[in-house]
């Protein structure tokens, strides 16, 4: 006998939502003739990405989502778009003809994944926690493995982080 | 809530970058659809860890959004030196490899 | 064939070491050939010191072989008969080695004898000649030809030499080619004797087939069976009889073939004194001696009423014909070259009338007069008549000047007109007796007549030559110089160096002109001191006593029988009067030789007064007959003409045959051959050029330009696939991986 706490229905109609913003985002993204407006599509996409997260009880990474990649990274962008002079308001110039070849293979690409993942985990859930939802991640436990197990990625994250800092400027000083 | 959402709206969004990657002009917004490529495997990553109960996807997704964000940093340097040397970030016009 | 050699070789166990080894005599000279070919010409005295050597080694050799041949036959008829295998061919083997018997111990010790006399005179007659040692070489090779022809064990080398001498035959008359009618007679001369080989060959091929063995003798030799009857076909026995002697016809100058021979004398004398009087043209009658049970047996020589025969016809027309063409030369060689064809057909009456023993004898005697007889007619030329041999304009009275020339002709007419006890009495008074004796009384007369014109003929030439009036060349010789030294001056008053003046005596049609530089003659023997130098004098004086004293060895008068008891093994039958047998030689009457000698005297006596009255000075009724009365000017037309038969053979016969043979063969070669040819390089060319128009142009060069215009289309097919867009690499990156994926959904589902 199917109880209300098996089908979560509050996080179904907010994964919809969120879900259904994030893809028209996200068309935005790929299909807007402003460049500032995909920027800013985009933001709502990573907004809502967060929000995907919290639902799937992953708070760090939300969190962390929010921060580093709206935050930093959308920021950085915006910088950049300032910086190579997009045309600021409506560029009709922005595809280009490659709309023929690109389309058929993102869809024939969809169409694979869909088909794999519907075959695949077909009925599978994710397994309800007592109080409604999936097991909070613990940040304790994420920290756990950062600096346990995977130490060494780490190290090497942070490596790259400073090459790409250090890169980053040399690339882009005026000299 | 089925696993299967969350990965289909990963795959959708997967997509719809790679359709971005190979439309877009600007190389600014060519990074971007990259971005939503990048954020539709952090939904897949953590879709798969609430499923099974671990936690290395949270990790992996966490490094992810690193990486992530120095190569937009490298990315974006590079654009601006393109366009500092060639004054055009339009990848159709930065054809020198044509053969 | 083993057992037969080891048998033999037990039988010839008690046989000398010249015996066995008596092959040696035609290898020397053979050898000394091709030394002369080789080294001839670097020697310092051009290559004749090998020829002399040579030639004396081989007389060396074959006198140790006559005398322990001499030996061998107080005890055994067997004949020593040693042969290699030479060549095997279905079971047939033709070898090659000697058959020593008396026949071919007489004809070797003759022909080393002769050839080394001949090649010592030719030291001084061919003195500074163009072509010394080849003509050394020739002499040489000839002697080679001919010793290995009379040992030959079979008709396989017997045929060898015989060709050897034809081949040296034309190479020595034709020695001063330069001049055309020398080439015209070495020609004339090779093509009639080759006329005849075709009886050669055809002969010893049915010899092989009637008896299945072409060796000559031995136990199972053609001899030994044609005698005991041993074959199938009498009348295949005489056709093989009749086609070897057509090739004696040829080689020995018989009527009608007889031709060639005193054109012969185009060549050098030695050469005529060599081959063309006492060695080669024997070889016919040596080849019938030779193999005379074929002949004896086949043409029924001998059997009881037979009063003519093939070979005693030929040869009785022979001697007839000769000797009156004889009177009318002018040219002393031609003169002693019809002589030679005379004494050729008593040769050849003789064993045609079964006198094998007479014919043989007189081939040794004939040998050695007649030799000396050319001799002394070079010996004239060389030093008395300044090179000429007519009689008529350049010779007359040399008797005193030239007098060891003079006596050895005297000697050896005497003995060439069968004057008694000189040797050709010996042996051509024989056949004649043999022939009347053997009832061939036909033939026996042809000899008596034959006889008294060889006596009228020789004395006509010996007044012409040596008595008389010096004429032209003698005049000069007699009244002029003492030695013969021919200086520079006296050549440019006298006498062209080459021999090739015409204002001093008349075109001779095939002459024996010297073709030599001025040289010094060598030194005459000291009691002749204007005769020619020792070289030639020496040789006549020995060939000189021969022509007394070599009818000695065979003398019916006086019953000395030597030289028939050395030969008697070799006549293949016994004596005896069945069939199959050859009658005794009669014995010796002076009456029944009487009529003989009586034409000689006669004969001499005649001619001597008539050539007196003709030739002499004083003018008579008998100069200039022929061309006053009609019949007696249109006989001596028709011989000068030589029976016109030279006309017949040459411009009816050869014209008929050999002029349209060449015309077609002629035509063949134009259009048949040469178009063939033509055709084919046409044919080839334009397949050539057909091929390169289609093939290589159009094929193979579109194919490679095809090739490379496909590259290039390819090329430029691709090449939109680097456009340098990222976005388009970046298509074909995700297309492909979708695609990949797909492939292996659909592989794994």
């Amino acid at each position: 006998m199917m109880l209300a706490s098996d089908i979560q229905v509050a996080q179904n109609i907010g994964f919809g939502i969120i879900a259904l913003m994030m893809i028209l985002a996200g068309v935005g993204v790929i299909a807007s003739r402003n460049v500032v407006h995909a920027a800013l599509s985009l933001v709502v996409v990573m907004a809502g990405a967060a929000a995907q997260y919290v639902l799937l009880k992953a708070e760090f990474v939300a969190v962390t989502q929010v921060l580093v990649y709206i935050g930093a990274v959308m920021v950085l962008f915006l910088f950049g778009v300032m910086l190579t002079r997009a045309q600021l308001g409506k560029d009709a110039d922005l595809n280009n003809k490659n709309a023929v070849v690109a389309a058929p293979v993102a869809l024939l690409l969809f169409g694979v994944l869909a088909y794999v993942l519907i075959d695949g985990f077909a009925d599978e859930k994710i397994a309800a926690t007592t109080g409604g939802g999936a097991q909070p991640q613990d940040t304790a436990v994420i920290s756990d493995l950062i600096f346990k197990p995977y130490l060494l990625p780490f190290w090497a994250l942070s490596f790259v982080l400073l090459a790409a800092v250090i890169g980053a400027i040399v690339l882009a000083r005026k000299d | 809530m089925l696993i299967n959402q969350f990965l289909l709206l990963g795959a959708l969004l997967f997509c719809m970058g790679v359709y971005g990657v190979l439309t877009r002009k600007n190389a600014v917004m060519v990074l971007l659809s990259i971005e939503l490529i990048l954020n539709s495997v952090n939904i897949n990553l953590l879709a798969f860890d609430a499923m099974n109960g671990g936690s290395d996807g949270n990790v992996f997704a966490l490094y992810i959004i690193a990486v992530a964000a120095a190569e937009v940093g490298v990315g974006l340097a590079m654009v601006l030196l393109i366009y500092r040397n060639r004054k055009s970030i339009s990848l159709d016009d930065l054809s020198e490899m044509k053969g | 064939m083993f057992a037969e050699e080891a048998a033999g070789e037990a039988a010839h166990a008690a046989a000398g070491w010249f015996l066995e080894h008596a092959w040696l005599i035609p290898v020397i000279p053979a050898v000394a050939f091709f030394l002369i070919i080789f080294f001839g010409k670097k020697m310092p005295k051009g290559g004749s010191e090998f020829g002399i050597l040579s030639m004396v080694a081989s007389l060396v050799i074959a006198a140790g072989t006559a005398y322990q041949w001499i030996d061998w036959s107080h005890h055994s008829e067997e004949p020593i008969i040693k042969s290699i295998t030479w060549w095997e061919s279905g079971g047939l083997k033709f070898g090659i080695g000697q058959h020593i018997d008396g026949l071919a111990v007489m004809a070797l010790l003759l022909v080393s004898f002769i050839s080394t006399l001949v090649q010592i005179y030719s030291t001084e007659y061919v003195r500074g000649d163009r072509r010394y040692t080849h003509f050394f070489a020739s002499l040489t090779l000839f002697s080679a030809g001919m010793l290995s022809m009379v040992l030959a064990p079979n008709m396989v080398q017997f045929i060898l030499g015989w060709e050897i001498m034809g081949l040296c035959s034309f190479m020595l008359i034709g020695h001063w080619w330069e001049e055309e009618a020398n080439s015209r007679a070495a020609l004339k001369a090779f093509f009639t004797v080759r006329t005849g080989d075709m009886g050669l060959l055809v002969g010893t091929a049915m010899l092989l087939a009637i008896f299945g063995t072409l060796d000559i003798g031995g136990e199972g030799g053609i001899n030994h069976l044609a005698a005991n009857g041993e074959f199938d076909s009498k009348n295949m026995l005489m056709w093989a009889a009749i086609a070897l002697f057509i090739a004696c016809i040829g080689k020995s100058g018989q009527f009608p073939l007889h031709t060639w021979l005193p054109d012969a004398m185009a060549g050098p004398t030695p050469v005529s004194s060599l081959l063309h009087s006492s060695t080669m043209v024997v070889a016919g009658v040596f080849l019938v001696a030779r193999l005379y049970p074929v002949f004896h047996t086949g043409l029924d020589i001998n059997i009881a009423g037979q009063h003519f025969n093939f070979i005693a016809v030929i040869g009785g027309i022979t001697i007839l014909i000769a000797a009156a063409l004889a009177f009318v030369q002018n040219d002393i060689k031609k003169v002693l070259a019809y002589s030679t064809v005379s004494q050729l057909g008593y040769m050849m009456m003789g064993l045609g009338v079964g006198a094998w023993m007479p014919a043989v004898f007189h081939i040794f005697t004939h040998a050695f007069f007649k030799c000396c007889l050319f001799l002394c007619a070079g010996s004239i030329a060389h030093t008395g008549s300044h090179h000429s041999f007519d009689m008529k304009t350049d010779m007359g009275g040399l008797r005193k000047k030239m007098p060891i020339t003079f006596w050895t002709w005297i000697v050896s007419t005497l003995a060439l007109c069968g004057v008694p006890f000189f040797s050709g009495f010996f042996s051509k008074d024989e056949i004649i007796d043999s022939a009347k004796h053997n009832h061939y009384t036909v033939f026996g007369i042809i000899g008596l007549i034959g006889a008294f014109m060889t006596a009228a003929y020789m004395t006509r030439a010996t007044y012409l030559t040596f008595f008389g009036k010096p004429r032209g060349g003698a005049a000069h010789f007699v009244e002029g110089h003492e030695d013969h030294s021919h200086d520079e001056a006296a050549d440019e008053v006298h006498h062209d160096v080459d021999g090739l003046d015409t204002h001093l005596h008349p075109v001779h049609a095939a002459h024996d002109d010297h073709g030599h530089a001025p040289v010094q003659h060598g030194k005459p023997l000291p009691f002749a001191p204007s005769d020619s130098p020792w070289q030639i004098t020496v040789p006549l004086l020995i060939l000189g006593v021969l022509a007394i004293f070599s009818g000695y060895l065979n003398a019916a008068p006086f019953k000395w029988h030597w030289f028939e008891h050395w030969l008697e093994s070799s006549m293949g039958l016994p004596f005896g009067e069945e069939p199959g047998m050859i009658p005794e030689p009669p014995t010796f009457s002076w009456a029944a030789a009487a009529p003989s000698i009586i034409l000689v005297a006669l004969g001499i006596t005649l001619s001597w007064l008539i050539s007196k009255k003709v030739f002499g000075e004083e003018k008579n009724g008998l100069q200039g007959l022929t061309q006053r009365n009609a019949l007696l000017g249109a006989g001596h037309k028709f011989l000068v003409n030589k029976y016109y038969l030279d006309a017949l053979y040459e411009g009816v016969i050869v014209k008929a045959i050999a002029h349209p043979i060449a015309r077609a063969a002629y035509w063949v070669n134009q259009h048949v051959l040469d178009g063939v040819v033509n055709a084919v390089g046409i044919g080839g060319r334009r397949t050539g050029e057909w091929v390169y128009r289609n093939v290589d142009q159009r094929v193979v060069d579109g194919a490679v330009n095809g090739s490379g215009a496909t590259a290039r289309g390819a090329g430029g097919v691709l090449q939109p696939v680097q456009s340098g867009k990222v976005s388009m690499y970046g298509a074909l990156l995700f297309g492909a991986a979708a695609v990949f994926a797909l492939v292996l959904v659909l592989v794994n589902s």
